[in-house]
């Protein structure tokens, strides 16, 4: 058989939305993540407004009770799978290839094969609502057996299920190609212990999801299975079991908290030092605390069963107690890195500050619901929803400020504004806490997570009340960095190569950076590799 | 750059102070249902591990955030200023590790100690039997042979243990059971009541009242309305309401209530109304039935009762017809069905249902 030869064409650069739909270039596909979780961010949280104002008064107002569950269950769902983690992902799809210089991420088109995955089960999961019977209406912990199909009967659950299962599989494909990329493709000098500590928090959040991830994928298998197959894995009446979900559940859900926080460590402790001019302390305690909180995270999943009378209470209680040590450490850490610096509170810093501050607050509370006789008296009220929002907006969403006040300069080449940084961040602060800290009090009062009303006697309107007018706040922080960004996107000063003073690789090539990455890298000698090229040139070690 | 710090700081303040009024605030409410005003020995146990928590935590919180307020003000940026290099301080990083730790396990013992405890099954208990159901709760005595609804009766100053039987199948469906939990914040703790599965728990109340509860594990369209009550009387009182309950209640013997009694038992027409069976079929009024057609209430002693549907009604006239006419109209998601009574009929069966003493 005779081959022909053909003239290689020379390659076109593709341009404008083709560039976007088939870029195969880690940080193309880590800013479609952001674009993508945020939008879902925005999703989730109006469905967070719609549940406020409803809770705000006395009797029902403004949706009806099915609607009520169908949004509290699509909120939590956008929330934990199609926000917080895709933001991590994305952000690290973004960093990851720089901080470590390389051209790009281990598996580039496995890359846009996660990113499309997850936006299709995105899409999926929220389809539901365009479903007659609506979305998924059993809580974002899908219990069995109300979710099974004699009480969760239509499309949109199922709907919820195989959106579910396909971002699962992009998510621990992604960790995957993570994994690969972080210990296969670092520059030369750039050993495991110079690694940015984000990476490190980047490595133990992707051991998990490839632990936990798969669990996930086989309950809701099985779910499937049981809604629309025959299954019986949760029907007790036929041999299967109800506690069997809660279980699977949690043991990916626990780790999943930490998928969705120890990312947002590691943005901090980037982020601390640039602004406190000091090299992070205790690199190697940090990265001893990250490996036990991910070790331990495995341990303690059914402190969230304390009240099923089906686990070892003592033995659950110590270890969700013992989690706590390490995340102690880290704060230590993060307060010792300041000490003796020279702090600015530039905007990424004042949302690191919010994040310290918040998190704090949530971390100590869950200290509390660790203790099974106080978790017995409010589990499942609004104490608990009080606390996680603490951890997941006080910590998470704040460092996800942190992280973009801090990175987009570097993304677009220009910098947000300050002044409107600053009125975000004092709305959001004041917003959050008038949200979320009548909550501790309303759930000590009695009232329980997940009703879309409340008698008159049970003297819960005036805090409901209060929490309402804290949402519309964050509601309106949130509208102020919108406003923020689309401005400063076209009209924002220039950021240049370097404009915080950073630490890492990244601060050493343009903004953005070009298509691979680095022209040249400077040697790495340091978990600090251009603060050392400053020294060296002979410039400031230190911002006045 | 400093006067914007500044700014902030102040902002914060505001913001805590705001918080600060609000909680004491609060504290002045009625709480019928808060969980830090316990009335009895098991809801105190809880109640004393939250007072010891709560002190350690809010000393650990005033450290932490007094600390960071204080680096922050102290190491801000002064023209000049240059910021120590150093990498950490290894003797440190062990100590104020094992600092937490400790604090920790001073918590943990006692709260440990406390789980064992309030898992004990207590000397001379009262056993009561509960079972959860879309969307109430059924009571049985079984040392009495009694079974009730929604409204638990208890007698102070002795402890109650509670057995959870899971029920398998749902009675109205025939499809399975789904996951309730049962909490009474004045009196002990939370149970879930699980499908297939008998847990347990113990409550206790000092003084004779009315304590309030609810369903506490999402269970569908009306969780929420999936309320209880909790009657504590004196033993004397208790003894007493016990032994009417083993008694059948009078039937009416004339007049609307006693038309209101045949159609409860025979509806309009060979065991039917319009649109579905006599409410007999599904409600027993013989309280001693554990097993009868409890597939509803047992309604033997229903007019002793203050409320009706899962506790979210009071027991009066209108609301009863109201819902006769359209059970998940009232209370939505409820699985009692829109049998087709006439306006008569709803009369006659509100008049004999108010006879049930």
């Amino acid at each position: 058989m005779a081959t022909v030869e053909h003239a290689q064409p020379a390659p076109v650069p593709r341009t404008g939305i083709v560039a976007w739909l088939t870029t195969t270039d880690h940080k193309k596909i880590g800013i479609l993540y952001l674009y993508s979780s945020v939008a879902f961010f925005l999703l989730g949280g109006v469905m967070a407004l719609l549940m406020r104002a409803e809770l705000a008064r006395v009797g029902l107002q403004f949706v009806d009770r099915s609607l009520y569950n169908q949004l509290f269950t699509m909120h939590g769902t956008a929330m934990m799978f199609l926000f917080i983690v895709p933001f991590a992902v994305g952000l690290a799809n973004y960093l990851l290839p720089l901080h470590i210089g390389a051209p790009d991420v281990a598996f580039p088109r496995l890359n846009a094969f996660t990113y499309w995955l997850y936006l299709l089960g995105g899409l999926t999961v929220m389809s539901g609502f365009l479903t007659v019977g609506g979305a998924a209406a059993f809580g974002w912990t899908g219990y069995a057996p109300l979710s099974t199909a004699t009480y969760s009967p239509g499309a949109g659950p199922d709907l919820w299920i195989v959106g579910l299962l396909l971002t699962g599989v992009s998510t621990t494909l992604g960790a995957i190609n993570f994994m690969a990329t972080i210990f296969g493709m670092r520059a030369p000098g750039m050993t495991m212990f110079r690694l940015p500590i984000f990476l490190w928090n980047i490595i133990v959040t992707s051991a998990l999801i490839m632990f936990t991830f798969p669990v996930l994928t086989a309950a809701l298998a099985a779910l499937f299975i049981d809604r629309n197959l025959g299954g019986t894995f949760f029907e007790p009446a036929a041999g299967g079991d109800a506690v069997l979900w809660q279980h699977l559940f949690w043991f990916f859900g626990h780790p999943e908290v930490y998928i969705a926080i120890l990312p947002f460590f590691g943005i901090v402790t980037e982020i601390i030092p640039v602004f406190s001019r000091k090299p992070v302390f205790g690199y190697k305690g940090f990265v001893l605390a990250t490996l036990l909180i991910g070790a331990y995270s495995f341990s303690v999943w059914a402190h969230h069963m304390f009240t099923t009378g089906a686990v070892s209470n003592p033995f659950f209680s110590a270890t969700s107690m013992l989690i706590a040590v390490p995340t102690g450490i880290k704060f230590f850490n993060w307060i010792a890195t300041m000490w003796r610096g020279n702090i600015t509170l530039r905007s990424p810093m004042l949302f690191c500050m919010g994040f310290l501050f918040m998190f704090l607050m949530g971390g100590i509370t869950g200290v509390f619901l660790a203790s099974p006789p106080i978790n017995y008296a409010v589990h499942d009220t609004y104490y608990v929803v009080a606390h996680f929002h603490y951890v997941l907006f006080g910590g998470s969403v704040f460092a996800v400020f942190a992280g973009l006040y801090f990175w987009i300069p570097k993304m677009s080449g220009r910098m947000l504004s300050e002044g409107l940084a600053k009125i975000h961040f004092v709305l959001m602060l004041i917003g959050m806490n008038l949200t979320f800290f009548p909550q501790h009090q309303l759930g000590l009062n009695g009232m329980q997570r997940r009703i879309p009303d409340y008698s008159e006697a049970s003297g819960y309107e005036g805090l409901n009340l209060l929490s309402s007018i804290g949402a519309g706040l964050i509601a309106l922080s949130i509208l102020v960095f919108l406003v923020n960004f689309f401005v400063s996107m076209r009209t924002g000063k220039v950021a240049g190569d370097d404009p915080w003073g950073g630490y890492t690789l990244e601060w050493a090539t343009s903004s953005p950076p070009p298509e691979h990455n680095f022209h040249r890298l400077p040697p790495v000698r340091s978990e600090r590799p251009v603060y050392d090229a400053r020294v060296k040139l002979g410039g400031r070690r230190d911002r006045g | 750059m400093r006067g914007s710090t500044a700014h902030v700081g102040r902002a914060r303040l505001g913001a805590l102070t705001g918080l600060v009024i609000l909680a004491l605030g609060a504290c002045s409410e009625d709480r019928p249902q808060s969980v830090l005003r316990p009335a009895g020995e098991y809801a105190r146990k809880a109640d004393g591990l939250w007072d010891l928590t709560f002190g350690v935590a809010v000393v650990i919180f005033l450290l932490v955030e007094g600390a960071l307020v204080f680096t922050l003000f102290r190491y801000r940026a002064r023209p000049g200023r240059e910021a120590v290099q150093f990498h950490g301080n290894a003797k440190l990083e062990v100590i104020l590790t094992l600092v937490p730790a400790l604090i920790l396990a001073g918590i943990a013992v006692p709260t440990i100690r406390t789980v064992f405890d309030l898992a004990r099954k207590p000397e001379g208990a009262l056993p009561i039997t509960i079972k959860a159901h879309q969307f109430w709760w059924e009571y049985q005595y079984p040392g009495a042979g009694v079974v009730t609804a929604n409204e638990l009766h208890i007698p102070t100053g002795r402890p109650v243990y509670l057995t959870m039987e899971g029920e398998l199948t749902d009675r109205v469906s025939g499809g399975n059971e789904v996951n309730h939990s049962f909490w009474i914040p004045r009196l002990g703790g939370t149970q879930d009541v699980v499908p297939g599965r008998i847990t347990h728990l113990t409550l206790e109340a000092d003084e004779p009242g009315t304590y309030l509860g609810q369903c506490k594990e999402f269970c569908g369209l009306g969780h929420a309305n999936m309320r209880l009550r909790a009657v504590a009387q004196t033993p004397g009182d208790f003894d007493a309401w016990l032994s009417d309950q083993q008694q059948p209640s009078d039937p009416p013997s004339s007049g609307l209530a006693a038309e209101g009694a045949r159609l409860f038992a025979e509806g309009s027409q060979d065991g039917q109304f319009a649109n579905g069976p006599a409410c007999a079929s599904c409600h027993a009024v013989d309280s001693t039935a554990l097993e009868a057609a409890n597939i509803g209430p047992n309604l033997t002693h229903f007019a002793g009762r203050s409320t009706f549907a899962g506790a979210i009604f009071k027991r009066t006239d209108e609301n009863l017809a109201a819902w006769l006419e359209n059970p998940a109209g009232v209370k939505p998601g409820a699985l009692m069905p829109d049998v087709g009574l006439t306006q008569e009929q709803i009369d006659a069966l509100v008049a004999y249902l108010q006879t049930l003493e």
